[in-house]
């Protein structure tokens, strides 16, 4: 930093961030005016793009958790259904959005929420198969023996084991899918994206920030959610991180060296 | 406590040309140690599986105390029986603790009621319940686990334990700790217990009772001494090692060997002392004899001569009842 002793620097230095914080401020401020305009709906705009983000992700969990049930156990049909969603993910989102438009021969809320499902079964499709086969079927067995019913299994076995699996499947699919949601501005889906592409086009960068910023702080905000929920369905003997109960494992046995088989 | 009985018992297979088990009948005697030897593919777990109704037998029946179990729930039936497997299938998302708890759980009781109970399981498998209590399955030793594993079999008292090769994957010093802790055990809590195991040391360590399978059929049932003393196959022979003359050491009581009392018999053994320690003894001694009594009273005596005679003698029955027998790689050279 030798070279801010020089005052002519520092001034430079000075004027520049006067300059940037300048900007910045001028730029939050057009926003949110931008925001503030009644003319702009934004209200409208903000459950649009909530609707678009929530009923694509309950889709793709209703459709990836049944199908991923349904195929877990069957090697076959479970090689199938990944490969098929995987493809239909590997499509562009634009693609499909397009094919959906002559598919229901319509533009609007129905061809964008389809697309954006489309995208949103395959983490949550793959993540129910891996979870579900990763339930050791010895427990399960053990479950049975000690006379367990099919509904005990279910509940006090498998889920508790599949659950967090299945949690970060809907983490992936649903920040997938809301980053994904302006892209329903270009068929007349309305929400942010509406925003964006107007931005773009009329070149008024605060109406495109609005949109953008816009999108981004809701998928984070489902991350960090989406995160806590993961969390907080992972029983404490699966988690990474351990809890306060290994600390006694350090010492010895007092029984002596029995135990230490 | 409690009596089970095998009566015809058959299982079929669709698509399978010979039956998984064929035509089985025997009882285990309440507190008995009854081991179920034999190759994979014997039919030895099929049969195990059929007391507690995982798998149903295609005709005749099993009855525990009388009652077939066809009659009963087979939920209620396997919470009343317990469950050890090779696996151990710990649930992993589950403390020690709630692990042990899993069948009074499900029978309704609270964790405060069967704190207490929990707590004398850990115990008695030899674990310390204020370190292992809060532990996770994952943060266990294979032993450790099959340890927690039998304490949840034994979590509701059940009169029957039922154990599938519980030990088979672990090492062998852990395996052998297992089995005396396993004795032990059951010392205390004399249970009726079915142990499956491919295992013949194992067998003859653990056994009251030995039922040999082959091919889903019972091939022979008995003793270890019994099974020694009279297997009733070569195969049985080739199995149970009766040509092993360490084996019949180890097994045979002091009595097999007993001749008349002299005045050589300075020392004395238990009737029910086995003929290893009395030759082990005789050879310290070098010469003499020991006189064998049985509560106070002595029947008579064994010494180095008649400890060979009688393994000689029973080889001998053993090599008549086979006509010309070939001696298998592993039996031990026969002293003649």
């Amino acid at each position: 930093m030798h070279f801010l002793k020089h005052r002519a620097a520092r001034e430079l230095a000075a004027s520049l961030i006067r300059v940037v914080k300048e900007i910045e401020w001028t730029m939050i401020a057009k926003m949110l005016q931008f925001i503030g305009d009644p003319t702009n709906t934004f209200w409208q705009h903000t459950i649009d793009t909530l609707k678009l983000s929530i009923v694509p992700i309950i889709l793709a969990l209703l459709i990836g958790l049944s199908l991923g049930v349904l195929v877990a156990r069957r090697p076959v049909a479970a090689f199938i259904s990944a490969n098929l969603t995987g493809l239909m993910r590997a499509v562009p989102t634009l693609a499909v959005l397009f094919i959906m438009i002559l598919y229901f021969n319509q533009i609007g809320f129905l061809p964008s929420v389809v697309a954006l499902t489309v995208l949103g079964i395959p983490p949550i499709l793959l993540n129910t198969i891996a979870g579900l086969r990763g339930v050791d079927p010895s427990a399960i067995e053990a479950g049975q023996g000690m006379g367990m019913t099919q509904q005990q299994v279910l509940f006090r076995v498998q889920i508790p084991l599949v659950l967090p699996v299945i949690a970060a499947g809907v983490r992936t699919a649903s920040v997938q899918i809301i980053a994904t949601v302006p892209i329903a501005g270009l068929i007349g889906g309305g929400g942010y994206g509406d925003y964006i592409l107007a931005g773009i086009n009329l070149l008024n960068i605060p109406q495109l920030l609005v949109g953008a910023v816009g999108i981004a702080l809701l998928a984070l905000l489902a991350e960090f959610a989406l995160a806590a929920l993961q969390r907080a369905v992972t029983p404490a003997g699966l988690r990474a991180t351990e809890p306060a109960a290994i600390a006694p494992s350090a010492r010895r046995s007092p029984v002596g060296s029995l135990a230490d088989v | 406590m409690a009596t089970i009985e095998f009566v015809d018992v058959t299982k079929e297979y669709p698509n399978a040309k010979t039956p998984a088990v064929d035509n089985v009948s025997f009882t285990v005697h309440e507190g008995a140690i009854c081991m179920l030897l034999g190759t994979s593919g014997s039919g030895k777990t099929t049969l195990l599986r059929m007391v507690n109704r995982l798998i149903d037998p295609t005709s005749g029946e099993i009855r525990i105390d009388g009652v077939p179990t066809t009659q009963q729930d087979p939920i209620a039936l396997r919470r009343s029986i317990g469950y050890v497997i090779q696996q151990v299938g710990l649930f992993p998302h589950l403390s020690i603790e709630d692990n042990v708890r899993v069948v009074p759980s499900i029978l309704g009781k609270s964790a405060a009621e069967t704190r207490d109970r929990v707590d004398e399981l850990l115990h008695l498998v030899g674990l310390e319940p204020a370190e292992y209590r809060k532990r996770y399955p994952r943060q266990l030793s294979g032993g450790q686990q099959q340890r927690v594993g039998l304490a949840r079999a034994l979590a509701a008292d059940p009169a029957v334990l039922l154990m599938d090769e519980p030990f088979g994957a672990l090492d062998a010093i852990t395996r052998a700790r297992l089995q005396d802790e396993l004795l032990n055990v059951q010392r205390g809590v004399r249970k009726t217990i079915l142990f499956v195991t491919h295992d013949v040391e194992e067998a003859f360590k653990l056994g009251d009772q030995i039922v040999v399978m082959s091919e889903g059929k019972l091939v022979q049932e008995g003793s270890p001494i019994e099974l020694l003393a009279q297997p009733a196959s070569d195969f049985v022979r080739q199995l149970v090692g009766a040509d092993n003359i360490l084996r019949q050491f180890e097994y045979q009581p002091v009595t097999a060997a007993l001749e008349p009392a002299t005045d050589a018999a300075q020392e004395r053994i238990a009737a029910d002392e086995r003929l290893l320690p009395a030759l082990l003894r005789l050879i310290q001694m070098r010469n003499g004899a020991l006189a064998v009594v049985r509560d106070g009273e002595t029947l008579g005596q064994v010494s180095l001569a008649s400890v060979f005679a009688s393994v000689q003698s029973i080889h001998r029955n053993a090599s008549a009842a086979s006509g010309e027998h070939n001696r298998s790689a592993d039996s031990a050279p026969v002293i003649r």
